[in-house]
């Protein structure tokens, strides 16, 4: 990797200060888990890198006024541990629980999951977030057996890596992000965005933004994430869903799904009006996977997802329901 | 002096020899304490690193190392490639750079400027539809009437089937170091499996005397066949030790690991078997292709195993772009185990013929029917398989299991080697050996049989190996290694024995050929009161060390081997995942030496084998012919979560004992990806044609999902 300059500030105003001085040149570091491989492979050559692990307001998990708030820098392995985002969110526990390595949990961090960069093959060998090579798209051309097969219809086709952001999008999380001066709130699905670009990125930070935490609601619906995955140990999987439903005495009143690894951005679909006013049973789950899929555009190498997916999708909103699927 | 008895004991008779010793380098390994070559790190040493032409096929125009040779810290950045010269594929090493760290020099290597013109290139193999320029029909052949077999044939089976190219994928890179002792001599270490012709290699790059160059390698992170070359690393990694004085570092990263240090060839066929209903094979054709990478592949040996079958083969060597191909343990064999035992498998589905009996009645075109047979039915006990076998598509739900079965054969003949052993005035018995050790227990093999045939316990024994100034052994290849080793070793202690019983007799007042050492003392065979300790026999020696010679012995020694494996997978027909349940490996191999070392070959290889049937393929760009998988998280290789239950049987009987030591490295891994096929076959209820086994693949196979 290129030599860099390393800063540990303590203060969230320090870190943005610093960012301020080479915004270009900057990276913020979390657990390095994804920077620093980056950065080894040359895909990226920060002058600068800023760690956020002295920053105390990154950390923890806390309630407050009945929402959870979860610190950006916790690692993995304690969002899977604890004992308060299991009783509030299931699917979110369930998915940081597929990564599947000690070093990994113990090392990345929340707020590093969710903006860890595609792992599309050819951004990852150096072509660049679209994967183009003289205009055209090396993906259409290649292999795109773990590309996107909805939301493609622009020159993004990679899949959105993080198997975290789909369980905080069904549940309805909102992220606080720190702009230099203050903090700011929204909603998890609106960190994503679709890049038209090459210098566009998939996340909708500016630059020097900081994640501070993320912060599920009061409400504590009913939720589960399934994952396909080939192999036991650590993998991506090949496709993912979360699902969170809102029961009144075992009937559905609110669903959302949220499909992983599937588009550019973590793909929510409502399936509430196919679901509501019936308890949920094979038949509806089956129902309300497929219409997620309906309007799936898959390559000409990844038309196996739409299945995996839609499987995904059916055994979530089952296993969400307490089902098995 | 009568000869000592020169044969290996019998089975009930040994103390070591078969029985279960513990890796002796097992607590140094797990420790630290041993180290490879990428653990050496000299004083003032320098780090070469290169750069890497990321086009499929290219002609380099012009190489600027200017900006690389201006980075703090670089010493030396040069092309190593002529301008006009040609590159037949991605990864192909242009330059090189060395520099104060392994980082600087990683950084300077991508700073050299290379113009390239862009040629065509073709990466793509796995369609019998190529021709052209990238296409070449090889001959073919022909045994017994194949015409009347299919005419008599009640039923004729086709079906494609193959494998794509994996990588060796060594867990410790290929790679060497070296340093010039004085203008003359010079040390390397090395990651390698021929320690005992890599001085000569060396000296011939830098013009020195052979036996001023000491070659080291006491300890190697697998090789699979990859590392019997004096490669480009190691020649930039001399010369620049030779130019700059100081010593030198050339280890591969990853990605130049995975896209040039070798590959196995992609093997693919369209295949049809002729069948009577009773489960009689009449006939086998087969049109087979696939790639080694530029220079084309070789043909499978098809039909595998059972070779006596009338048979027509034709096959069409494709060249790619792609890092040249390196003997893969068992060269050729996996990729035609998995074509014919895959193809046969399912000309038994079509019979509705459980493929145990139907394996079993055509045992008789195989070279070994008896052993064969003993091995299927052990297997099948093992995994159950009359018990559990159920015809394909006759289930129900999800998540489907099956079962699979192969053979395969080998030979494994020991090669020539050397070897000596000496025994000290104090006792201490040290064997030496210019092998190596691939991580397949070289180092156990040599202290079980000298412990053996001096009647001590294995840890009495210091072993020598890994070093070019000890007696000259063969290289690591074709599983000769532990026949080779095992019988010189037990020819040079039995030599430095008799020096010893020759001191001994007098005091014990008998011949030496009526003397014996066993159980750590020297006594006479006929009266066994009369006897020394070992120390006190040793005190005779006096203050010069005996020395034993010993060579390969044939006939301690034999070649051929079988094997059968059964597997056991589940499908989930809706994901397409395959997870392995349970692996049966039967396997024959002479002699055993050492139990638990030879186990721990079968296991390793079984692994290796489940890893290429289900996740390994080196993926290549057709657009730009760069490899888009070129590290461990995109090119996946099994954890110890997806291998499942792995169950190891030796046939370790007295009549497989008395055959002499055959090797045992390389038949295992034959049968795993056609066992496996076969289950799969049979869970799914269709025939994945390729592996590796993926959810696409078998998703694929199965008709579901949309588009292609
Ligand atoms: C083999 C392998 C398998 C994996 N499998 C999975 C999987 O199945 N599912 C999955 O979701 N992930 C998987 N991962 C990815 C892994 O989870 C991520 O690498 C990790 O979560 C990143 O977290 P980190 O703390 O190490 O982030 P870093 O690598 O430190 O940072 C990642 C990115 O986020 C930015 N960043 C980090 N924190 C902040 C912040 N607070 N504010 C602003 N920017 C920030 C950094 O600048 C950087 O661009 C896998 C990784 C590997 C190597």
């Amino acid at each position: 990797m290129k030599d860099f300059a390393y800063a540990v500030p303590a203060t969230l105003a320090r870190a943005a200060a610093l960012w301020r001085e080479a915004p270009d040149a900057s990276r913020f570091l979390a657990g390095g888990t994804d920077l620093l491989g980056m950065m080894k492979d040359f895909v990226i050559q920060p002058a600068r890198v800023i760690s956020l692990a002295a920053i105390p307001e990154l950390r923890g998990i806390r309630e407050e006024d009945g929402a959870l708030v979860i610190g950006a820098m916790t690692p993995l392995g304690d969002v899977i541990a604890s004992p308060l985002v299991r009783a509030r969110c299931p699917a979110l526990v369930q998915a940081a629980a597929g990564i599947k390595s000690p070093q990994l949990r113990n090392m990345a961090t929340l707020g590093g999951d969710l903006l860890q960069r595609p792992r599309c093959w050819y951004f990852r060998r150096g072509f660049g977030l679209l994967g183009m090579k003289d205009g055209k798209s090396l993906v259409l051309d290649g292999e795109d057996r773990f590309h996107a097969i909805l939301g493609n219809a622009g020159p993004a086709k990679f899949a959105s890596p993080s198997s975290i952001a789909p369980a905080l999008v069904a549940a309805g999380a909102e992220l606080l992000v720190w702009n230099g001066e203050g903090t700011r709130r929204m909603a998890a699905l609106d960190l994503y965005r679709t890049p038209e670009r090459e210098e566009e990125s998939e996340f909708s930070l500016a630059g020097g933004e900081i994640l501070v935490a993320v912060r599920l609601p009061a409400a504590r619906p009913a939720s589960a994430t399934c994952e396909v995955r080939q192999r036991k140990s650590l993998d991506w999987p090949v496709a993912a869903a979360s699902a969170c439903l809102d029961l009144e005495n075992g009937r559905v009143a609110g669903a959302r799904l949220v499909l992983g690894q599937v588009a550019p951005v973590p793909w929510l679909v409502d399936v509430t009006s196919l679901l509501a006013g019936k308890p949920l049973d094979e038949e509806g789950a089956k129902a309300a996977a497929e219409a997620a899929l309906k309007d799936a555009t898959p390559l000409a190498g990844n038309g196996y997802k739409v299945q995996v997916a839609e499987v995904a999708a059916r055994r979530a909103l089952l296993a969400a329901a307490g089902k098995a699927g | 002096m009568r000869e000592l008895n020169k044969g290996w004991p019998k089975l009930d008779e040994a103390t070591h020899l078969g029985k279960r010793t513990p890796r002796i380098d097992a607590a140094d390994k797990v420790t630290g304490r041993a180290k490879y070559t990428q653990d050496v790190n000299l004083d003032s040493m320098l780090h070469a690193k290169f750069t890497l032409c990321p086009h499929g096929r290219a002609r380099v125009q012009s190489v600027d190392a200017s900006a690389a040779q201006a980075l703090d810290g670089v010493v030396l950045a040069r092309a190593i490639v002529g301008e006009g010269e040609e590159l037949e594929h991605a990864g192909r090493e242009v330059a090189v750079v060395a520099a104060e760290s392994e980082e600087i020099a990683r950084e300077a290597a991508q700073l050299v400027r290379v113009e390239y013109e862009v040629l065509e290139h073709n990466v793509a193999d796995a369609s019998p539809d190529l021709a052209g320029e990238w296409a070449r029909e090889q001959r073919g052949r022909d045994q017994g009437d194949v015409d009347a077999g299919f005419a008599a044939a009640d039923v004729v089976v086709e079906g494609r089937y193959g494998a794509p190219i994996v990588t060796h994928c060594c867990l410790e890179p290929h790679g060497s170091v070296v340093e010039f002792v004085d203008e003359e001599h010079v040390n390397t270490w090395v990651s390698t499996q021929r320690i005992s012709s890599q001085d000569e290699d060396l000296a011939g790059e830098l013009g020195i005397q052979p036996e001023n160059v000491r070659a080291v390698c006491q300890h190697m992170g697998g090789g699979f066949g990859s590392k019997f070359q004096f490669d480009v690393w190691d020649r930039e990694c001399a010369r620049i030790a030779e130019e700059t004085g100081r010593p030198v570092k050339a280890m591969l990263d990853r990605d130049h690991e995975l896209m040039v240090a070798g590959s196995r060839p992609s093997a693919y066929a369209d295949v049809r078997v002729g069948v009577k209903k009773d489960g009689t094979i009449t006939a086998w054709e087969s049109r087979s292709w696939g790639s080694g990478g530029a220079g084309g592949g070789s043909s499978p040996r098809l039909p595998y195993v059972f070779d006596k079958v009338p048979q027509r083969r034709t096959h069409v060597s494709i060249r790619t772009n792609t890092g040249a191909s390196r003997p893969w343990r068992a060269p050729m064999s996996p990729q035609s185990c998995l074509i014919t035992m895959a193809a046969l498998d399912d000309a038994a589905a079509a019979l509705d013929l459980d493929p145990l009996d139907f394996f079993l009645k055509n045992l008789p075109f195989t070279e070994r029917p008896e052993v064969y047979e003993e091995e299927l039915l052990i297997a099948a006990r093992l995994m159950d398989w009359r018990g559990r076998f159920i015809p394909r598509a006759a289930q129900q739900g999800a998540v489907r299991r099956g079962l699979g079965l192969s053979l395969h054969t080998w030979g494994g003949y020991g090669h020539d080697s050397n070897c000596s052993t000496t025994i000290r005035g104090d006792g201490a018995v040290t064997v030496s050996c210019g092998t190596q050790d691939l991580g397949t227990g070289s180092h156990t093999v040599l202290a079980v049989v000298t412990a053996e045939t001096l009647g001590l316990p294995v840890a009495a024994i210091d072993v020598r190996i890994g070093d070019s100034l000890l007696p000259p052994s063969g290289g690591s290849g074709g599983s000769t290694t532990v026949g080779g080793i095992s019988s010189a070793a037990r020819d040079a202690a039995l030599d430095a024995l008799r020096q010893l019983l020759a001191r001994a007799a007098p005091e014990l007042n008998a011949a030496p050929e009526e003397c014996r050492a066993q159980g750590g003392r020297v006594f006479v065979a006929a009266a066994p009161e009369r006897s020394l300790g070992w120390t006190e026999a040793c005190g005779l020696i006096g203050p010069e060390a005996l020395s034993g010679s010993g060579r390969t012995d044939p006939e301690l020694m034999a070649d051929g081997v079988g094997g059968a494996q059964m597997a056991e997978v589940e499908v989930d027909v809706e994901t397409g995942v395959v997870a392995m349940k349970k692996l049966v490996a039967v396997q024959d191999c002479g002699t055993v030496v050492d139990l638990t070392t030879a186990e721990s070959q079968v296991y390793g290889a079984c692994i290796m084998g489940i890893s290429s049937a289900l996740f390994e393929e080196r993926v290549m760009d057709p657009t730009t012919g760069a490899c888009l998988n070129p590290n461990m998280a995109f090119y996946r290789l099994a954890g110890i979560g997806d291998v499942g239950e792995i169950v190891v049987h030796l046939m370790q009987t007295e009549a497989h004992h008395a055959r002499g030591v055959i090797g045992i490295g390389e038949p295992p891994v034959i049968s795993p990806i056609a066992a496996i096929s076969n289950a799969v076959a049979n869970a799914a209820g269709v025939r994945v044609p390729y592996a590796p086994f993926t959810p696409r693949a078998v998703l694929t196979a199965l008709g579901k999902g949309r588009g292609r």
